[in-house]
């Protein structure tokens, strides 16, 4: 192993829905324990990559293989327990007839864990939600209340990979430090590995170590975050989006 | 010259099992040919600010100023009618979702065509000459191609923009905008953002933007309040946003990472420091 087992790793990835090809040739090699993003503009093809790495868009070809596993077109049990997604929308990925504590003793239940009310009252004290939060439901719970529960469901099953998609898009800025310090503190605890997609570069720069930008279903540049931070990055479509940012950070900074 | 805008003593209220609760509680501002942007957490009161200007807060809210005033106009007592040729016309709103502001059974042009026509009689080859005038004024480059689209064969972005087309076509004097470009990503935010700046400046309008997003109302404005539980704890010139004095600002502030970020942790707010939150 010698500590260099990829987490993730793609191969020549292409993806279609129907006859539309929207990934094309993507590879990528993201180290166990490493916190990797993706950035671009929308419609390039983030979330679809996540979505085949879980299994949700099975149209494709060339390689994905997690944790060292060659992952296959189905679903794909031993895949799903060492890989979970969390969403942008806590309150569409959340069932809203569906306690807090029904919702996360699920994924336990489907895959014959036990000892779930333990694991349940473990999982919200490590998210940083009270237990009386257990009994209610999803739309008893404010944005950032209800992203932490999607993180704890995503991380009953103590998976070594989360895919996140857009974690923070939602909340405010406050919330979102919040929900950012969380999983920053989960992934040294836990020893997580981190493929975030996002199009805010300022969070890249705090919860991740590098970074893919993509367009128009390609990957067009990997750096290290810290060509990021001293806004370094070459390809011109990623000066752009730095531009972008930094146009509207450099009026506070 | 009295201001565009008049604000004093605002307040917006609605009946709650634990009695009537106020929203907004009693801010003032007063606007001219300007930027001013609106900003706070969200539940603190921005979007029935710019509803109650354009008195679209229905029953069971309730909506009370000492002065509520468009250019001498006094809001609170003008007649449904009377605010119907004042909407669009006069003063308009964009909205965070073109996908819900939108109509689905009509195409880009027939909506554009509509906001237009609702507020002045043209002839139909003006109102065509207009709407690719319009068009292309959001940057839209085959403004013939888009206006045959309908809503769902356009993207976020583009949706935006023929909101942004649809309310500034006649011409109106105050344009408020609220999150218009939340349901975006940065490049096509930055992108819509320049397009609506463009237009305010060359036409002199008034503009508000409302926004829980500091960066970018500190880019897009001239003068900024912060609101924060119905109240506004702070008002700024946008270059001094980084001397903002007040705790909850601040805290917001540092709240958000930054592009050369090297914090380990956040600061979050101490939401005990103020009341009410
Ligand atoms: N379920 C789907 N069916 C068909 N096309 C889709 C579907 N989901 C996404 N797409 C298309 O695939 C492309 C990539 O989308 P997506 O991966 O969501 O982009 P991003 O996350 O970068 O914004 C877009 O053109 C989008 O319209
Ligand atoms: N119909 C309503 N009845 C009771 N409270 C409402 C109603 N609509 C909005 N509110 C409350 O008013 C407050 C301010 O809302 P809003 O102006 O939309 O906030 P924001 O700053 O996010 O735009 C929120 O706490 C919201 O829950
Ligand atoms: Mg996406
Ligand atoms: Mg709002």
């Amino acid at each position: 192993m010698g500590g260099h087992m990829s987490a993730i790793r793609l191969s020549n990835l292409d993806i279609s829905y129907g006859d539309t090809k929207v990934v094309h040739g993507v590879n990528l090699d993201i180290a166990e324990g490493e916190s990797f993003a993706l950035v671009g503009e929308s419609g390039s093809g983030k979330s679809t990559i996540l979505r085949a790495i879980a299994g949700l868009a099975p149209d494709w070809t060339g390689g994905i293989s997690v944790l060292g596993q060659a992952r296959s077109h189905g679903v794909d049990r031993a895949v799903a327990r060492q890989c979970q997604m969390v969403f942008q929308d806590p309150y569409g990925s959340l069932h809203p007839r569906k306690t807090i504590d029904a919702t996360l003793s699920e994924p336990l239940a489907i895959h014959g864990v036990g000892n779930r009310g333990k694991r349940v009252e473990a999982m919200l004290k490590a998210v940083g939600l009270d237990q009386r939060f257990r009994f209610r439901f999803p739309h008893q719970l404010s944005g950032g209340q209800r992203q932490r529960v999607a993180i704890a469901r995503a991380l009953m099953l103590e998976p070594k990979v989360l895919l996140l998609d857009e974690p923070t898009s939602a909340l405010d800025v406050s919330v979102q430090a919040e929900i950012l310090n969380l999983l920053k503190r989960l992934r040294r605890e836990q020893g997580l590995t981190f493929l975030l997609v996002t199009h805010n570069l300022p969070v890249v720069s705090f919860l991740c170590d590098r970074l893919a930008v993509m367009r128009h279903g390609r990957v067009v540049e990997v750096a290290d975050v810290d060509l990021l931070r001293s806004g370094q990055l070459v390809e011109p479509y990623s000066r752009e989006l730095l531009a972008a940012t930094e146009g509207r950070a450099g009026v506070i900074a | 010259m009295a201001p565009m805008l008049e604000v004093k003593n605002l307040r917006v209220s609605f009946p709650t099992h634990r009695g009537r609760v106020e929203v907004v509680k009693g801010i003032s501002f007063d606007l001219g040919r300007e930027r001013l942007g609106i900003v706070g957490e969200s539940g603190s009161g921005k979007s029935m600010t710019g509803r109650a200007i354009l008195k679209l807060i229905r029953k069971p809210g309730l909506v009370t100023a000492d002065r509520l005033a468009f250019e001498g106009v006094d809001i609170l007592r003008q007649s449904e009618k009377q605010m119907r040729s004042i909407r669009g016309a006069r003063i308009s709103m964009v909205m965070q979702d073109p996908k819900f502001s939108l109509n689905p059974v009509m195409t880009v042009g027939e909506q554009i065509a509509e906001a237009l026509v609702t507020h002045e009689k043209l002839p139909r080859r003006e109102v065509n000459e207009r709407i690719l005038t319009m068009l292309e004024a959001v940057r839209i480059n085959d403004p013939k191609r888009v206006a045959g689209l309908y809503p769902h064969e356009v993207s976020g972005g583009m949706g935006q923009r023929v909101m942004i087309a649809m309310m500034l076509i006649p011409g109106p004097e105050l344009l408020i905008a609220d999150e218009p470009t939340s349901a975006l990503d940065v490049s096509v935010q930055a992108q819509v953002l320049d397009i609506i700046d463009d237009l305010v400046t060359t036409k002199g309008m008034g503009l508000i933007l409302i926004s829980h997003d500091l960066n970018l109302v500190s880019r897009y404005c001239d003068r900024i309040l912060v609101m924060n539980s119905g109240t506004v704890v702070e008002e700024c010139a946008a270059g001094e946003l980084d001397s903002a004095r007040h705790p909850y600002t601040r805290g917001l502030l540092a709240a958000m990472p930054t592009i050369d970020e090297s914090r380990d942790e956040l600061p979050v707010l101490d939401r005990s420091q103020w009341a009410g939150t």
